[in-house]
């Protein structure tokens, strides 16, 4: 991963964590969304929601002061913040079917030009985990995706369209990759900001769709 | 029948019934509230052709205890229903992904809240449902979908259980439960969802009236036989996870 160009993938938690407006209940992903949760995003008040029913969790647990009964989705020892709750698992996908979720942030291994996004099975698996990818993608109200720019192989992961299952179609609002921030807008990622050190013409090259360069193109702030 | 006949003296005692091809449901999301003493009991008892309902077939992180992937390999599963039957990250392997792929294990891959309210609907007498997941997905492909307020949705089915296998902190003498923290996850609906459900209790069994009603998770109606874990080595608790470097 060090040799990726751009936003380290801390940088690209704290671009899509900047978004979060106060009193949003966000649910992160495993993997770098779960890094949205050290950005400083000053007083905004965001109660992280976890799929295994905890609601207000807060960062990981000091180690030896472990309580080995309270885990985040990714099963890391968390710690609960003053106001917290615990509800068992369909309702914990109750908050989520019902729209209670402001903003998802997940992992993905491609996101097509309309929204669609695929993190659940690889080319020619049988098979995949699901988790709660479905669930969320499909009734958060927000879905935003973190991702790199292209594959090991170089290959673009912001493509045309999905050639790997989807997860949900139409859903993706927002993706942060190593070299930018992007909005799926139909016919195309239309580039917001882009990372510093990263060029437009670089990014057109390494994306799999049409690239849309926003009026006042910005770039990423990375402290 | 006597409230005091919900507490067996060992978790083999607790599954020495369990007949060959039942279904049996198993709480717990990592590790919390994973019944690891029922599964070892399990193991021993050796009943065959079972299928079995759970998050995930486990076996992805280190130290590994416990889980169903261990009943996978030990010959006992015809299927598995759960929401992976790989890992997340493509490096991480499950043991139970081989014995899918090569067609020994049968499995259904569903979404976790469906998987969720599935169980619940079972326990509460809803024969199917509704759900906005996974519709335009691979998994919606074939199936009953239908337009309600303009929005596409799939059919799914109660998902009923013969035994359900689930962990709690506390319990008194009428098997009404109380779980810590993540420990709840699954377990109040799977207890919900089955014919039988047997529950390993992490301290001593109170007697009557000790808890409150009102603070009761799981009400001993669904709770049918109990087992009090012991401390280790002989009974088996919620370890400290190594973390991998990646």
């Amino acid at each position: 991963m060090s040799a990726t160009k751009g936003l380290t993938r801390q940088q690209m938690a704290d671009r899509v964590a900047r978004e979060f407006q106060d009193g949003w209940i966000v649910n992160l992903g495993v993997g770098i969304p779960t890094m949205c949760s050290n950005t400083d995003i000053g007083d905004r008040d965001i109660t992280y929601h976890s799929e295994n029913g905890v609601i207000g969790y807060g960062g990981v647990a000091p180690e030896g002061q472990e309580d080995l009964n309270l885990v985040n989705a990714g099963g890391q020892n968390v710690t609960l913040k003053p106001g917290a709750a615990v509800v068992h698992h369909a309702d914990s996908f109750g908050v989520i079917r019902g729209g209670h979720i402001d903003a998802t942030v997940m992992g993905a291994y491609q996101v097509s030009m309309t929204g669609d996004f695929a993190n659940w099975k690889l080319k020619g698996q049988k098979g995949g985990g699901i988790g709660g990818a479905m669930d969320l993608a499909a009734c958060a109200q927000r879905v935003f995706i973190i991702l790199e720019h292209v594959t090991r192989d170089g290959l673009p992961r912001l493509v045309t369209t999905c050639d790997l299952p989807v997860t949900a179609r139409g859903v993706v609002t927002l993706v942060a990759t190593n070299y930018g921030l992007f909005e799926p807008a139909g016919t195309g990622f239309r580039l917001r900001e882009i990372a510093p050190g990263l060029t437009v013409e670089e990014i057109r090259a390494a994306t799999g769709g049409t690239l849309v360069v926003a009026d006042g193109l910005k770039e990423i702030a990375t402290t | 029948m006597t409230q005091r006949t919900k507490l067996r003296s060992s978790f083999q005692e607790a599954v020495a019934d369990i007949p060959d091809g039942s279904t049996i449901a198993f709480g717990g999301f990592a590790m919390p509230g994973t019944p690891f003493n029922l599964i070892k009991a399990l193991m021993q008892q050796g009943a065959k052709r079972l299928t079995l309902v759970a998050n995930t077939t486990g076996g992805a992180q280190q130290p590994r205890m416990p889980d169903i992937g261990m009943l996978v390999e030990n010959g006992q599963v015809a299927k598995v229903i759960c929401a992976f039957t790989a890992a997340t990250r493509p490096t991480d392997v499950l043991p139970f992904t081989k014995y899918y792929e090569s067609g020994e294990v049968e499995a259904d891959l569903v979404p976790q809240g469906t998987l969720a309210e599935r169980l619940r609907a079972a326990g509460a007498g809803i024969p199917a449902f509704y759900t906005p997941t996974a519709v335009g997905t691979e998994l919606a492909e074939g199936r009953e979908t239908r337009v309600i307020d303009g929005r596409e949705y799939l059919l799914e089915y109660a998902l009923k259980l013969d035994y359900a296998f689930i962990r709690a902190r506390t319990a008194d003498a009428a098997g009404n439960l109380r779980y810590h923290r993540s420990q709840r996850n699954f377990n109040p609906v799977m207890a919900t969802a089955a014919r039988t459900t047997i529950a390993e209790i992490d301290e001593p069994v109170l007697p009557l009236g000790a808890i409150d009603p009102d603070d009761v998770h799981t009400a001993g109606i669904y709770v049918h036989r109990m087992v009090q874990v012991p401390p280790e080595p002989d009974g088996i608790w919620p370890a400290r996870r190594q973390e991998k470097r990646r």
